[in-house]
């Protein structure tokens, strides 16, 4: 490590880089969120108060965690078996569906939220059949889920799939030769090792879908306390020329975004630093 | 290793200072002559008298089909008139958004939308005449609408008037009057009523519409994801509308499929039109943008407005499609609730009688 | 080496009933919440015939969507793509205080709210913001115009490329640049000839990314577009007009067109992966 840290300083430019970095970040996307901070800030803290704990704020803060958590934790789930299958077995269309994955990325949310509230609606294609269990999906906060899941899946996916890949294969035999079950392997052995990217792309999914507003509104239904989410809540107050309000609850929501975000990148700085421990 | 790290920083912090402060510096340059750059395009925009003038209508969601006819129709009039050639823009989206985006900076030259409290929103912050109602007759609005209930076909809950749709086991559904305009003439419509039936018992009236938004299992952010959600989706038993949607509904969307059922009494629907005062002065086409506004009035502009299921402002106009519009009574929003202020103010504003409804 | 291998081989039974389980299971995740979305799309596009998706294409507002949806991803990707690569440099190649912070800052625009992203450019470029009084003076127009659409798109595809290639080049390390110094090559030849051949494929993965998001963006485009047809629509915009207008079948040939996009943008970043492959395999 040592002789890495002296040799660094050969490169050249990094204040360079540095600079038109933090210039470039601070030009398009402090300065603009900087924005919403200094309306906020034309609120008195009572006001202010008032507005962010109002029920019906907190009855969107709750769906909007909680469906947003959800939906991440069906990518976690579902997410480690896609990438699990793609790197480990070898099947007809692998590559497509490889390829696949990133649609969310890819496809506009709007069309996404179309396309899914078609589907899932009493007389869509699915829709139709789970009404017959008396199973409701669009607008209820299962179609919310659904929405967010979509959103979400490429990020476990992609963040779990490099590290499945670079996952030795000995320890597997050599866990399988002691004895292990197959499940046993993969809970005691390969779990522990996927723990980081697991969580990053949770993390990852989750703060996506915390803001995901397109696709939403078009399958949740708008129901005040029961479906309506914390962004369709800004937009309404910015229907009423309420900027301060709207602002406040956007700050809300950032700051949350923000720590997500940092609780990540911290668990990739300890894992990184568990990886140079043991080298 | 620590200390050289430490060594380090402290030469780095350095920089860092340094460039934070140059780059606040460049920061506000580059803002200017990164935007100065765009001048061009916004010029292009601009007006001279003789040749082609462009302007921009913004507009509320379901008025698109009316002006795509009218734009043309008042092209043709103003080549006609003046020889010189127009080109129309126009901007839908829902009517508080768009009135937003008028105040933050959109370029209309007039507007078009769907309530006098969005003008208003527009007037309070200077961008238009105080006046402007009294500037056009019938209160600027050139056609009216009143709000009416879209059934499926057979009527098989046999919704007749208002007080069918609190009936358990009705599913209505109307859009959220928290991001829709056509919503709150809705809600005032089903206020009205119950207030004129219980003899202006308040507390009565919004037990009324209590019951009746309990009833509606989806709210959409805009009245024509509302149609959607009925049509398309199949979704609920009666759709609340404006009554133009309706009929576009019945004779377009889906044939055959759905009816019209008139309520004893509805709101008179009064969607305004206002030239964008400070806009027009300075894009220099006043002129032609007040002309745009009242050829609305005229025989060609109410035909439009009737054949895209407007109730014309015109008698003559309006007894030609007298059988597209059936008599049905109707009172204004100033007689009810002492206009539109108010209404926002009492039922629509955070913490007011919509919000109350729906407080657990 | 010998030992573990015939022991896999002895549970082979159990190991290919899971083994075909688990495909199912991700063949039928995949394709309830990816596969049927986008062929809804398509089927709802071709609902009524080929003649009316190509004219629902061809009609000039579309096309001005289109070159609009076009122009902004010209303009954004590249300017995202330079910061892609300082951005890259500076943090995987040197170590400094706060990095985690500056990470995170550039991770931010991924998690805030579609709707966010549009309003903070309205407070700031609105009539009432904070460089009104500037943007007056110059009679500058930027949100409601292309200018604030390219801002808003420049803002939600902001880490794309960085976050690319941040990984990439931490992992490849800095031994190669270092003895090309050494050799007495100059910043920009260390830059051009060790640097960008050894991250080009990542950069190209992370450069179709960024494009497909830019093209596709809704939320915050939405809201500093002012919706003028034919001047500030883009493609996104555009589907959201005709669906509106109750042209389903318009709106979703659009959307189709968007969708396509997206698969020729994954066919693309197929074959750029596969020949990432390929590569470490030649270059080891």
């Amino acid at each position: 490590m040592k002789t890495i840290w002296k040799q660094f300083s050969v490169l050249p430019s990094f204040s360079l880089t540095l600079g038109f970095t933090i210039f470039y970040l601070s030009l398009f996307v402090l300065l603009p969120l900087s924005a919403v901070f200094l309306k906020t800030a034309t609120m008195d803290w009572g006001a202010l108060w008032v507005t962010v704990t109002d029920p019906r704020v907190l009855a969107s803060y709750k769906l909007s965690f909680g469906a947003s958590c959800v939906a991440a934790l069906i990518n976690m789930v579902f997410g480690l078996l896609i990438a699990w299958v793609l790197v480990r077995y070898s099947f007809p269309g692998k590559r497509i569906i490889d390829g696949l994955v990133d649609l969310p990325f890819a496809l506009p949310t709007a069309v996404a939220g179309i396309a899914l509230t078609a589907i899932y609606s009493e007389n869509g294609i699915i829709g139709h059949y789970l009404q017959l269990f008396g199973i409701k999906v669009a607008f209820t906060p299962f179609g919310i889920i659904v929405a967010l899941t979509f959103i979400g899946l490429p990020f476990v996916v992609r963040t779990v799939q490099p590290i499945l890949e670079d996952l030795d294969a000995h320890v597997e035999e050599a866990a399988a030769s002691l004895g292990a079950t197959g499940w046993q392997t993969f809970r005691r052995v390969i779990l522990p090792e996927l723990y980081p990217a697991l969580l990053t792309g949770f993390a990852l999914a989750f703060a996506r879908a915390l803001g995901e507003y397109g696709s939403v509104v078009f399958i949740s239904g708008n129901m005040p306390m029961y479906t309506e989410i914390t962004p369709l809540l800004i937009m309404s107050k910015l229907e009423q020329f309420d900027y301060a309000g709207a602002t406040a609850l956007a700050a809300v929501m950032l700051l949350a975004s923000f720590v997500l975000l940092l609780f990540i990148n911290l668990i990739q700085w300890r894992t990184g630093r568990r990886y140079a421990a043991k080298g | 290793m620590q200390r050289l790290r430490e060594g380090n920083k402290g030469k780095r912090n350095g920089l860092l200072y340094g460039l934070v402060f140059s780059m606040m510096a460049a920061l506000t340059l580059g803002g200017c002559s990164g935007s100065s750059k765009e001048t061009g395009t916004a010029a292009e925009a601009g007006i001279s008298a003789k040749e082609a003038v462009q302007i921009l209508n913004v507009s509320y969601d379901p008025t698109r089909e009316l002006y795509q006819e009218y734009d043309k129709a008042f092209s043709a009039y103003w080549k006609k008139k003046t020889g010189q050639t127009v080109n129309i823009k126009q901007s839908h989206g829902g009517s508080g958004k768009q009135a937003r985006a008028v105040i933050d900076g959109l370029e209309a030259d007039v507007v078009t939308l769907a309530l006098a409290y969005d003008i208003d929103a527009i007037q309070s912050k200077g961008l238009i005449k105080e006046n402007w109602q009294k500037i056009l007759p019938s209160n600027s609005s050139p056609y009216t609408s009143t709000i009416v209930f879209l059934v499926r076909k057979g009527n098989p809950k046999g919704i007749k008037d208002w007080d069918d749709l609190i009936k358990p086991g009705v599913s209505i559904i109307t859009p959220n009057p928290k991001t829709s305009g056509g919503a709150r003439w809705n809600y005032l419509a089903a206020w009205g009523y119950a207030l004129k039936k219980q003899g202006g018992d308040e507390n009565k009236a919004k037990e009324f519409v209590t019951k009746i938004i309990k009833n509606v299992p989806v709210l959409d952010s805009g009245a024509r994801g509302a149609t959607t959600t009925f049509v398309e989706r199949g979704i609920g038993d009666v759709l609340i509308t404006w009554e133009n949607d309706a009929l576009l509904a019945v004779n377009k969307l889906g044939k055959g499929n759905f009816e019209i059922v008139n309520p004893s009494l509805s709101i008179l629907a009064e969607p305004p039109v206002a030239v964008v005062d400070k806009v027009v002065d300075k894009r220099g086409t006043r002129e032609i943008s007040e002309e745009y506004l009242k050829y609305l009035y005229s025989e060609e502009g109410q035909e439009i407005a009737a054949k895209n299921y407007y109730r014309p402002e015109s008698k003559t106009v309006a007894a030609k499609y007298g059988k597209q519009f059936p008599k049905i009574n109707m009172f204004t929003i100033d007689e009810l609730f002492g206009g539109w202020n108010q209404a926002q103010k009492a039922h629509f504003s955070d913490g007011g009688v919509f919000d109350q409804i729906y407080k657990p | 080496m010998e030992n573990p291998i015939p022991s896999i081989r002895v549970q082979p039974k159990s190991g290919t009933i899971i083994r075909w389980l688990l495909i199912g299971i991700a063949f039928l995740f995949l394709f309830l919440f990816l596969l049927l979305p986008l062929f809804t799309v398509f089927y709802e596009a071709l609902k009524e015939g080929a003649q009316a998706y190509l004219a629902s294409l061809t009609e000039p507002d579309a096309l001005a969507a289109i070159r609009l949806t076009l122009l902004t991803a010209a303009i954004a990707v590249p300017l995202n793509l330079i910061f892609g690569i300082a951005a890259s440099w500076a943090i995987a190649k040197f170590e400094f205080r706060g990095k985690h912070l500056l990470l995170t800052l550039i991770d931010l625009p991924f998690a805030v709210s579609p709707v966010i992203s549009g309003l903070i450019f309205v407070l700031l470029f609105g009539t009432e913001g904070l460089f009104a009084p500037l943007l007056a003076k110059y009679d500058v127009q930027i949100i409601f115009a292309v200018p604030g659409i390219i801002l808003a798109t420049v803002f939600v595809t902001f880490p794309f490329v960085a976050r690319e290639l941040i990984p990439l080049m931490q992992s490849q390390g800095t031994e190669e640049e270092e003895a090309a110094r050494s050799l007495g090559a100059s910043g920009w030849q260390i830059f051009f000839r060790v640097t960008l051949p050894n991250m080009k494929w990542g950069l190209l993965y992370g450069v179709i990314l960024c494009n497909a998001r830019a093209m596709g963006e809704f939320g915050a485009v939405s809201v500093v577009s002012g919706h003028i047809r034919g001047l500030t629509n883009t493609m996104p915009l555009h589907v959201e007009i005709l669906y509106n207008e109750y042209n389903f079948a318009a709106a979703f040939a659009v959307a189709s067109l968007l969708a396509l996009l997206a698969i020729v943008t994954l066919i693309a970043k197929s074959i750029v992966e596969w020949k990432t492959v390929h590569q470490e395999y030649t270059r080891r």
